[in-house]
């Protein structure tokens, strides 16, 4: 039986060619790009070739961008080191409750060293809502967080409203964009972003780098100490084979970007077509008309989410729902308990399904035939 | 061998030693293995720490090493519903339950099956020892485990052979040491975990520390059934009929055991001499009786039974009626305690078992046990 994946939010295989593009990275740019040598300026040349790219594929310039280990360190960096270095100017945060744990862990650190934490709630369609950041904005207010596009539903939150919104105030608005980078139109510059979360391997690069957009002028300080690479940032020798593989794979992103979202819109439509067709009872998380085109999170009334993955993994289909705990075992989604209440079944009988460089349109075919199948024998 | 990679068995996993080589020997012999983790106890303390991470990742660690696929799934809810709450209710009304019995009952060989099933598996098997067999007229019985030592029948008397019939006790043929070896020949990173001990969701705590939690402690008297008062307890919940250590009665002569409970009065009855003539007694009566194969249990029979785990058999005389079990004792019996269960045998064939709900002595129901 053939496995399918429809995991691509989690993580993605590498785009073709990615791999090869850092083999000789690995085998000929054997120096460290802060030494004073040609094999250092080697490295160098390769790093500032593809930090240009990436900043670039945001419409940032080269000196905004601090490469990361990934989207994690990039949402620890931008909370811990924007609170810290703008302290003087207040000690209030607002962020939502629908954030990668990324960020929410970092603000819950946040407030206990004293910090001030607004979490905005999120409408039943999975959005933020801007009035409700221009509320909660104060004098005290530094930072903004909230999420280009949420990891579990894929919705796509007013972010370009909330940049346009924070233009006359001091907050600076962080976004992670780990799951909008590659199908959404980010131009940090229009946009009104000073902060941006990216992560190489959800869109096809390597795992264990990632960037973050810091604009120029902003107040941050270093949340790692070291030497003094990214400009004092983030100190720790470039992993130049990693950076290369994550220039080939933006620039891939970038150029596919529109046939990318017309295939996943169209898988999309395969899924729902074929649970509809097979008379299932499902419905979907989140504003449909503002959802990312590779996520859909779907609600299977009747089910829940520990026998739908496992039976699904036993039949070849990889998908996810909310976060796992420690122990193993599939705890409500935060991000569903914020649309609809943590007592609502949906919070524990939903499964994200997400596209991407693994699928084509006959395994989409046949993942919703058998994912339709397992719904149906377990509600029978 | 059968063609056992279409048999599609989910072992119970709890990230011990047993369970392990559970699942080991299915894979041995073909079957399409499944290892599930079953979370029904939430201990998470301040860091965020719980021992289900642990045994949860010694689990997965096993099942790494077999190569087959491992879940696990949330019982707190129903386990909270139908053993806690039982445990806290039997405390209440002054007996000693035995969660375990009712964890096998409830969840692991109801709830947990249920799932195991909607998985596709044909079986559920889990590390117990206890042996499941069908006999000459193709009926379901359960046998001790091979080991005397470990048999675990005592605790899975209330299965019924329905249930039975998607079982396997890979492990019931085996002695515990053999258990351990295999582990170890296989290099199971789990072949020298300690085994698990006391109620799973106490764990190593102390036991009347995590009780105060759930329920209010009422101190009261202690008293001799002479209505002498010998001093006080900590609330009648934190003692056992038979029970000697922390009484705290000094002086001179033999030792004290608790032979009683007054609720109403909120007594402890202690008495002196372990062999004092109140702890021991003729007969009980016995309740929530589950028969492994009902329509072969006749009104009135002999067999064996035991009144706790790891006890010697004893040989009684059983009366069914209204189903309710009347269980006459060959021979007069010590500390039998309500709540516990009493275990029924043919030889090594358990019929199955209920719980002891009253003491019978001189051919009356003992008023303060019970």
């Amino acid at each position: 039986m053939e496995a399918i994946y429809l995991d691509h939010a989690a993580t993605s295989p590498m785009a073709n060619g990615v791999v090869e593009a850092m083999i000789p990275v690995y085998k000929d740019i054997i120096g460290n790009a802060s030494s004073v040598h040609s094999f250092g300026r080697k490295a160098r040349q390769q790093l500032d070739t593809s930090r240009r790219v990436l900043a670039g594929s945001i419409g940032a310039n080269e000196k905004e961008i601090v490469f990361t280990s990934g989207g994690t360190e990039a949402d620890n960096m931008a909370l811990l080191g924007v609170a810290e270095a703008n302290q003087d100017k207040g000690n209030h945060i607002i962020t939502s409750i629908q954030e990668h744990h990324a960020t929410l862990h970092t603000a819950e650190k946040l407030e206990k060293q004293g910090f001030r934490v607004t979490y905005l709630p999120v409408n039943e369609e999975g959005l933020v809502s801007v009035q409700d950041v221009e509320a909660a904005l104060t004098d005290d207010t530094i930072l903004v967080s909230i999420m280009y596009v949420n990891n579990e539903t894929g919705v796509i939150q007013p972010v370009v409203e909330i940049g346009e919104l924070l233009k006359n105030h001091q907050a600076y608005f962080h976004t992670d964009a780990v799951q909008a980078y590659g199908l959404a139109d980010i131009d940090v510059h229009e946009q009104g972003i000073d902060l941006l979360t990216v992560s190489a391997h959800k869109i096809g690069g390597p795992k264990g780098i990632g960037f973050l957009y810091v604009k120029e002028g902003v107040k941050m300080t270093p949340v790692q100490f070291g030497g003094e690479q990214e400009r004092k940032r983030r100190p720790g020798t470039e992993n130049i084979p990693s950076v290369a593989g994550f220039e080939l794979a933006s620039n891939i992103a970038m150029e596919t970007k529109q046939i990318r979202n017309e295939r996943y819109q169209k898988y999309k439509q395969i899924l729902t077509d074929t649970f509809t067709e097979a008379g299932i009872v499902f419905r979907i998380n989140g504003d449909q008309e503002k959802t990312v085109s590779s996520i859909i999170n779907v609600s299977f009334a009747g089910t829940n989410v520990e026998a739908l993955l496992a039976n699904f993994d036993l039949s070849g289909i990889a998908a996810s729902s909310g976060s796992a705990c420690t122990a193993g075992s599939v705890e409500p989604s935060h991000v569903l308990s914020a649309m609809y209440g943590s007592d609502s079944p949906i919070t524990t009988n939903s499964i994200r399904f997400s596209f991407g460089l693994a699928n084509t349109e006959d395994n989409v075919r046949e993942a919703a035939a058998r994912i339709a199948s397992i719904v149906k024998r377990l509600t029978s | 061998m059968t063609d056992n990679k279409n048999i599609r068995v989910v072992v119970g996993m709890s990230g011990g030693v047993d369970s392990s080589v559970a699942a080991l020997l299915l894979k041995e012999q073909g079957y399409d293995v499944v290892g599930i983790f079953m979370k029904n106890w939430d201990d998470t303390d301040e860091f965020g720490v719980c021992t289900a991470t642990e045994d949860f990742d010694d689990v997965v660690r096993v099942c790494n090493q077999l190569d087959i696929p491992y879940y696990s799934v949330n019982f707190e809810k129903q386990y909270w519903d139908k053993v806690f709450t039982y445990f806290l209710d039997e405390y209440k009304a002054g007996r000693t339950p035995n969660p375990d019995v009712m964890c096998n009952k409830e969840i692991k060989f109801k709830a947990f099956l249920d799932h195991a099933l909607s998985l596709g598996a044909d079986y559920l098997a889990t590390g117990h020892y206890a042996q499941v067999v069908r006999n000459e007229d193709g009926k379901i019985q359960m046998l001790r485990g091979a080991d005397d030592n470990k048999d675990q029948t005592y605790f899975l008397n209330q299965l019924s052979s329905d249930v039975l019939e998607k079982v396997m006790f890979p492990l019931g043929h085996l002695p515990k040491p053999e258990v351990r070896k295999i582990a170890a020949d296989y290099g199971l990173v789990t072949a020298t975990k300690k085994d698990s001990t006391g109620i799973c969701f106490i764990g190593e705590r102390n036991f009347k520390s995590f009780l105060s939690e759930y329920l209010p402690a009422q101190p009261g008297k202690m008293m001799t059934l002479d209505g002498i008062e010998k001093g006080t307890h900590d609330g009648l919940m934190y003692y056992t009929i038979g029970q000697r250590q922390g009484l705290g009665i000094g002086g001179s002569g033999d030792p004290w055991f608790v032979v009683g409970k007054n609720l109403k009065d909120n007594y402890l009855y202690v008495a002196q001499g372990y062999h004092n003539e109140y702890l021991y007694s003729e007969a009980l009566v016995a309740t929530d009786l589950n028969w492994v194969q009902p329509d072969q249990i006749e009104d009135t029979f002999t067999c064996t039974a035991k009144f706790r785990y790891r006890q010697k058999d004893s040989e009684v005389t059983v009366n069914v009626k209204d189903n309710k079990a009347y269980v006459v004792f060959k021979d007069s019996q010590r500390a039998i305690t309500p709540g516990q269960a009493v275990v029924f045998y043919q030889g090594d064939v358990c019929l199955g078992g209920g719980t002891i709900d009253e003491i019978i002595k001189d051919n009356k129901a003992l008023q303060y046990v019970g």
